[in-house]
């Protein structure tokens, strides 16, 4: 399977926030997006991701499942905002999107209290989720990729209010999913630490 | 179907807001016998009307929250991205938001009904025409709700672009109760434009609903 993304732009208004961006992504590669605030690492995910319209440019998807044509629609999007309901448990959030999200061909994900588990929460999943802290939301937050198999991961600022120990957690879980052939694209001011991986440097405005 | 679930949930928990309408129903009618006075026929006479209009402005009360509250912690997005069509996601919340807001009002309907001095025919009518018709008012606010997601305030918005649609399921909802009551006036005509109405919106709306999300979508 191979993401190829060729010349995208996109608009912000008025300006074009960024043009002319081309990469290509094989199985088990990922791409580190980085790049000052406001030079459009989060427009860039949420275009590959299906949420925003491109201005111009193409993202296709090469020898991937039969019936996708768009990359998106095997994509795990992991935005700023959590997407888990505070009202309701972590288990209760976990199985809801298990079973609304269901797993891309080739894989499978793992039940919530052994997502819980690998992310080094186990045990407090019968909690509602507005009663955990910011660092332990994120963390279930990433929980939620693993209960449901996508191979491409988009991740927009995915250790943001990680203490050093989740990082690496987070680190490990990323190469793990990169050596069973997915594809891991992530926004980022820290390093990541994982290893072998392509940069995009974001200029920012271009009038 | 595990949405459907997943929102019956939520709209029994804290804050859901499941209860608000019901209460909201039962606070509008049952000052209205106060403040008509104890006339007894025209209590029994206008009870109908009372029951629909408080059932109309009911289930408006909760329909902002429909979409705004997913697109707030990010499911929205997530939704947006999934492969099953957003039609059909659109049509199972609406659903579930009516399990959740519209069947309660439907229930409160006959001890409300007392009320206002309705006979049993004319409380039979009503439980029938709110059961027919409240699924439609979800169906047209959720295209409210769809429109104004991004917007922080868009309570009374969504219930004023909702209310003209709204407009037909009342008429024919207390016309359909009065042609019950009254001998020679026939209840199958009024009844079957309102289950007309309900079916159309159960179609346009989430289609419309779906188109707005999309556009809305930063």
């Amino acid at each position: 399977m191979r993401l190829l993304v060729e010349g995208l732009s996109a608009r912000r208004g008025e300006d074009l926030i960024f043009n002319g961006i081309s990469f290509s992504l094989a199985a088990a590669e990922a791409l580190v997006v980085t790049g000052p605030n406001g030079s459009g690492k989060s427009t860039l995910l949420r275009v590959l991701a299906g949420l925003l319209h491109a201005e111009t440019g193409r993202i296709s998807l090469k020898d991937g499942p039969a019936g996708f044509e768009h990359p998106h629609e095997l994509s795990h999007y992991l935005g700023h905002r959590n997407a888990m309901k505070r009202e309701l448990t972590v288990e209760e959030n976990l199985s809801f999107w298990q079973r609304f999200l269901g797993n891309s061909p080739g894989g499978s994900g793992l039940d919530p209290a052994a997502a819980a588990a690998a992310i080094g929460l186990a045990g407090i999943t019968h909690l509602p989720f507005g009663y955990l802290s910011a660092g332990q939301q994120r963390r279930m937050a990433m929980a939620k990729l693993l209960v449901a198999y996508r191979p491409i991961w988009i991740l927009d600022e995915p250790t943001a209010a990680l203490d050093a120990g989740a990082d690496r957690l987070f680190a490990g879980l990323v190469t793990s999913h990169l050596e069973r052939g997915g594809i891991v694209i992530a926004a980022t001011h820290q390093a990541l630490g994982i290893g072998q991986s392509k940069t995009l440097q974001m200029t920012g405005f271009s009038h | 179907m595990s949405l459907f679930f997943r929102d019956l949930k939520l709209s029994v928990r804290a804050g859901g807001g499941a209860m608000i309408g019901v209460l909201f129903f039962m606070t509008v009618v049952s000052v209205i016998p106060f403040g008509v006075g104890p006339d007894l026929n025209l209590l029994s006479r206008i009870g109908p009307a009372i029951l629909w209009i408080g059932a109309l402005l009911a289930s408006l009360l909760g329909l902002d929250r429909l979409f705004q509250a997913e697109r707030e912690d990010g499911s929205l997005d997530l939704m947006l991205m999934h492969e099953t069509p957003l039609i059909l996601t659109v049509f199972v919340k609406c659903a579930a938001h009516w399990a959740a807001t519209g069947l309660p009002l439907v229930v409160a309907s006959p001890f409300l009904g007392l009320f206002m001095n309705m006979d049993e025919l004319a409380i039979g009518a009503t439980v029938l025409t709110l059961l027919a018709g409240t699924p439609a008012i979800t169906f047209i606010g959720a295209v409210g709700a769809a429109v104004a997601v991004a917007l922080p305030r868009g309570g009374l918005l969504v219930s004023i672009l909702v209310l003209p649609l709204a407009i037909p399921v009342l008429i024919f909802g207390v016309s359909a109760v009065y042609a019950a009551v009254e001998d020679p006036a026939p209840f199958l005509p009024s009844f079957m434009i309102l289950m007309a109405i309900t079916l159309f919106f159960a179609v346009i709306g989430p289609v419309a609903a779906a188109a707005a999300l999309r556009h809305s979508a930063d």
